[in-house]
């Protein structure tokens, strides 16, 4: 059934403004058809709250949380959380972005508003490093435990950094002579 | 000597309970799942998976890849439907470039992906019904799955990991003896169904094992972002063939399965009448794909899909397009797209950022196993350790997938 985008944006833009005004920072339907909102960082869990809530959105549900490493693209702030939001009533969709800056990458966790929350940030931080204020249990989920630095970052090398995991292939083995050119792969670079 | 490293200490629940390890080699978990139970006495009190296993970084080589070298990556996520994963991701990029395929690629790619539908739910029963015991049901599941192999393997030469789709069209077209194969399947495939059924349905220790566990809420799943099989034994009426419409799932007729309780008999149900309807919906793709089998299966652009080969040899134009297209790719002009399937394991959804360049800058993967998975840990509290395999078997995770 044909989801009316326009006159989704026009409600979001009057219901939103109203209780956010300047947090708002744009509402907009890409080429693609597709509804996006940018908000401030700071208010995100309460516009999360109000698009589940609200009788007109009824976003019951998020389908994905993740980020972009934007520095290659030169854009401040560096990441931004991306929230893909449906309503498995109103059957529309629509996305909620933040900025986040490098030097202070901390956003509340919508862990409060949909349970997804719970793995899915904990994969973006994993992979960027992202903070997530408020999260029940914020650790790493694919990496290992004792993983050092976040992969999707955009300085990240594809190959990884030296793995501590071969730290121990530095060492010469037994019986053999000691300047040996070392095992250890420094960086890959683009494969 | 070794530097400090942070080892994250999970808190144990009471001083009584045990801690059991369900490792990551294990004949049930569906792969390299590792959850650790919390056990008080035979009732688990806590269950916690750590995944990553099988991860293979494949959203950061999404950002390394050119858009046409990433499809093999996308068989390798869920392995069980690799139709699936290829139709999502090409038609994340399909909608980036504002590209409309043919009629003829519509039907055949709806064919495919529901005939991938009942290869993975053919898995689901199979293994579901082995780790609970019942090993005829895998045997006949698997003979009915070779043949599926059998007709991925004649339309692209591979059984397994088929890299099928392009963006724009498939990388060969279908044929009459194809065609003639799938209708051959078609006709001999409700007979089995109906033979999976008769030995499941009515089965006390099947009904016994799965019956109340693993029950989760409505509301709880719709929060928990469970989507497919699992979010409508729930209750939730939510369906992305019926609801964001796709492919060529406007003009065909079929119904969604719902039930209401919310356990594994429930997502059983909704599974087994999935197949069903999985099954109309291919005869209907077939017939419509015969009618317009005259007709150009691939888009008619050649700076994005491959001129066919015959050409590369003969003409000029073609042979530089090929080379492009080879070497360094199309471009995709700066866009942001969400694009969602509904696979057999729920929404798979690829978002993609695209620069300008011939590389994706950013592919988030939105993996419905991963998602799925999540929802154990509420599943599973106050059930038993026999339990835990049968609540696994009925979320239907894909480590590939979940991991990626």
């Amino acid at each position: 059934m044909p989801v009316d985008l326009n006159k989704l944006s026009e409600l979001l833009n009057n219901k939103l403004k109203e209780f956010f005004g300047e947090k708002i920072l744009s509402i907009g339907i890409t080429p693609q058809n597709e509804l996006v909102m940018v908000v401030d960082r700071d208010v995100i869990v309460a516009v999360c709250t109000k698009l589940r809530d609200d009788a007109d959105f009824r976003f019951d549900a998020c389908s994905y949380i993740t980020a972009v490493d934007r520095s290659s693209l030169g854009i401040e702030p560096r990441y931004e959380l991306i929230y893909q939001l449906y309503s498995t009533t109103r059957k529309h969709r629509m996305r909620v972005k933040a900025g986040v800056p490098d030097d202070d990458s901390v956003i509340d966790s919508v862990d409060s508003v949909w349970k997804i929350a719970d793995w899915t940030e904990r994969e973006t931080f994993d992979m960027f490093g992202i903070v997530f204020r408020g999260h029940p249990d914020l650790r790493r989920i694919l990496m290992p435990d004792d993983w050092e630095g976040h992969p999707l970052r955009k300085d990240f090398p594809l190959g990884g950094v030296k793995s501590f995991y071969f730290k121990r292939s530095t060492e010469p083995r037994a019986g053999e002579p000691k300047n040996l050119v070392p095992r250890v792969r420094e960086q890959l670079s683009d494969i | 000597m070794s530097a400090t490293k942070r080892i994250v200490e999970l808190p144990v629940q009471t001083l009584e309970s045990m801690t059991l390890n369900m490792g990551p080699q294990h004949p049930s978990t569906h792969g390299v799942l590792r959850v650790v139970l919390e056990l008080d006495g035979e009732v688990i009190t806590k269950a916690t998976s750590h995944l990553g296993y099988l991860h293979r970084a494949k959203e950061k080589h999404a950002e390394h890849k050119t858009f046409h070298q990433f499809i093999p990556y996308t068989d390798r996520m869920d392995y069980l439907a690799p139709m699936s994963n290829n139709t999502a991701y090409v038609m994340t990029v399909e909608k980036a470039l504002g590209l409309e395929i043919t009629p003829r690629c519509k039907y055949l790619r709806t064919l495919l992906c529901e005939l991938a539908r009942i290869s993975a739910h053919l898995l689901w029963l199979g293994t579901g019904a082995l780790e609970l015991g019942a090993m005829t049901v895998f045997m006949w599941a698997f003979t009915q799955r070779e043949k599926i192999y059998d007709l991925y393997e004649w339309i692209c030469g591979a059984r397994f990991t088929v890299s099928y789709m392009r963006v724009g069209g498939v990388s060969r077209a279908d044929y009459p003896e194809w065609r003639r194969m799938v209708r051959d399947f078609l006709g001999q495939y409700m007979k089995a169904h109906k033979e999976f059924e008769d030995m499941l349905n009515g089965n006390e220790i099947f009904l016994n094992r799965v019956m109340n566990v693993g029950v989760i809420s409505g509301a709880d799943a719709v929060s928990y972002g469970l989507t497919g099989p699992s979010l409508r034994a729930c209750g939730v009426n939510y369906d992305i063939r019926r609801d964001c419409p796709y492919l060529a799932y406007p003009e065909m007729d079929f119904e969604v399965a719902i039930e209401t309780k919310g356990d594994c008999l429930a997502r059983y149900f909704v599974r087994m009448k999935e197949m069903k309807e999985a099954w109309k919906i291919a005869c209907q793709a077939l017939e419509k794909l015969e009618k317009c089998s005259s007709e150009p299966v691939n888009i008619d652009n050649p700076k994005i899909i491959f001129p066919p080969k015959e050409n590369v040899k003969k003409s000029m134009e073609d042979l530089i397009h090929h080379f492009l297209l080879a070497s360094e790719g199309f471009k995709v002009p700066s866009a942001e797209v969400y694009s969602a399937i509904e696979s057999p394991k729920g929404e798979l959804g690829f978002f993609m950022v695209a620069d300008g360049g011939p590389k994706a800058y950013r592919l988030g993967i939105r993996s419905p196993s991963f998602i799925n998975l999540g929802a154990l840990e509420k599943m599973s509290i106050g059930a038993t350790v026999a339990d835990i395999v049968a609540i696994i078997a009925s979320l239907d995770p894909v480590m590939g997938e979940v991991d990626r």
